[in-house]
């Protein structure tokens, strides 16, 4: 990796910008599958229309430009441009060089395709190699074992059980706190780079 | 059963205007290691009239996600410090609870303690929440001590979350639930 490789552009996706028309009618669309909604977090799940979406973008944007510890990006196909997901790293102390990253591929006809993964490996980069971060956590609920396998397989490692803070279906679920260090990211970059 | 949720034998739980809380913030924010002890970030030297004016913004609408209540003391009525509930979740039943002892000589003396165990006692008998979770540094000793005492069992810990004095420090994670609290009150009657 140099200073020429993009950070944006992977081998089946590309970070980019919001697109205030056309973006508000896809991602409202994916928030009509609660189950999407369930997936990232522990927020109550509720579908939202394209107009409180636009106004959500708007209020991102807003948020981005005034905290300064906020980074957003939408998740798209690399060629032609289609709204897959988004990501954002949030919550970052640039003193302690800590952020939290949240990310989602809506469509689930889109999931299982590698996209997540490309993403993903965009945004350790990002988060280590451009932001400098020390480390990187994600917060996720038992009841999303797809997405803990997916973290770990990237190096995460479950170090907080917040048992039982999660309520749903009539039952409860731990939520567990992922987190990834610059130094476990570097080292397996390494690995990956000896074995190609 | 004690009724009276907010009044201990050492410290009571209250609500105060503005420029009580200011005046006392102000001051306790210049100690250096109140802060440390609460908070991770950078720490600012907020004048007494900026933190009234956030005090004052308060006032204007209640946030259904956090509660927060001053210490006083039973005797000599002095504020000492402050206890919080935020992140609520109503859904989940589930909140992280906060708690500083500004005034130094009031450390290590069972006040924070006490003032933790009527927080609890409001967070199970009137919110009726599922659980209470905090998050301590781990070079808070005194902190950690507490807080096992009055129940809460460690979930876990974020490594290296803290950089401070050029060492790395973890965040401890703890947690109580509902259940466990009150299998506790009654060991206590």
């Amino acid at each position: 990796m140099d200073i020429q490789t993009s950070l944006y552009e992977g081998k089946l996706i590309r970070l980019g910008p919001i697109d205030h028309e056309k973006d508000p009618e896809v991602e409202s669309r994916w928030t009509h599958n609660l189950a999407y909604l369930r997936l990232l977090g522990a927020s109550p799940a509720r579908p939202v229309s394209p107009a409180q979406m636009k106004k959500k973008y708007e209020a991102i944007e807003k948020e981005v430009e005034e905290s300064k510890n906020i980074f957003y990006f939408t998740i798209r196909c690399r060629e032609e441009g289609r709204l897959l997901g988004f990501a954002r790293i949030d919550w970052i102390e640039w003193s302690n060089g800590t952020g939290n990253l949240t990310m989602g591929v809506g469509d689930p006809q889109d999931r299982g395709k590698g996209y997540g993964s490309d993403a993903l490996s965009l945004l350790l980069r990002l988060a280590f190699a451009e932001l400098n971060l020390y480390r990187l956590s994600v917060v996720l609920g038992e009841d999303n074992p797809v997405a803990l396998q997916f973290f770990k397989r990237f190096g995460f490692m479950e170090e907080v059980r917040r048992r039982k803070a999660l309520h749903r279906d009539g039952r409860t679920w731990d939520l567990l706190h992922l987190g990834l260090l610059a130094d476990e990211w570097r080292a397996q970059i390494r690995n990956d780079g000896n074995e190609s | 059963m004690n009724h009276e949720l907010l009044q201990g034998k050492y410290v009571r739980l209250t609500a105060e205007n503005p420029e009580v809380n200011a005046s006392a913030e102000a001051r306790w924010w210049q100690d250096s290691e109140y802060f440390r002890l609460l908070d991770s970030e950078s720490p600012h030297l907020w004048s007494e009239k900026k933190l009234k004016e956030w005090f004052e913004k308060g006032l204007e609408k209640e946030d259904p996600h956090s509660f927060g209540f001053s210490i006083r003391t039973v005797e000599g009525d002095k504020v000492i410090g402050f206890v919080a509930l935020f992140a609520l979740s109503w859904k989940d039943g589930d909140t992280l609870a906060a708690i500083a002892i500004g005034e130094r000589e009031y450390w290590g003396k069972g006040f924070g303690t006490e003032a933790m165990n009527l927080l609890l006692g409001y967070t199970f008998r009137e919110l009726n929440l599922r659980r209470v979770g905090l998050i301590v540094f781990e070079y808070n000793l005194r902190a950690i001590r507490s807080y096992e005492k009055v129940g809460f069992i460690h979930e876990g810990r974020i490594r290296g979350a803290m950089l401070r004095e050029g060492k790395r420090w973890d965040w401890l994670m703890m947690g109580l639930l509902r259940e466990e609290w009150e299998a506790r009150q009654k060991e206590v009657v």
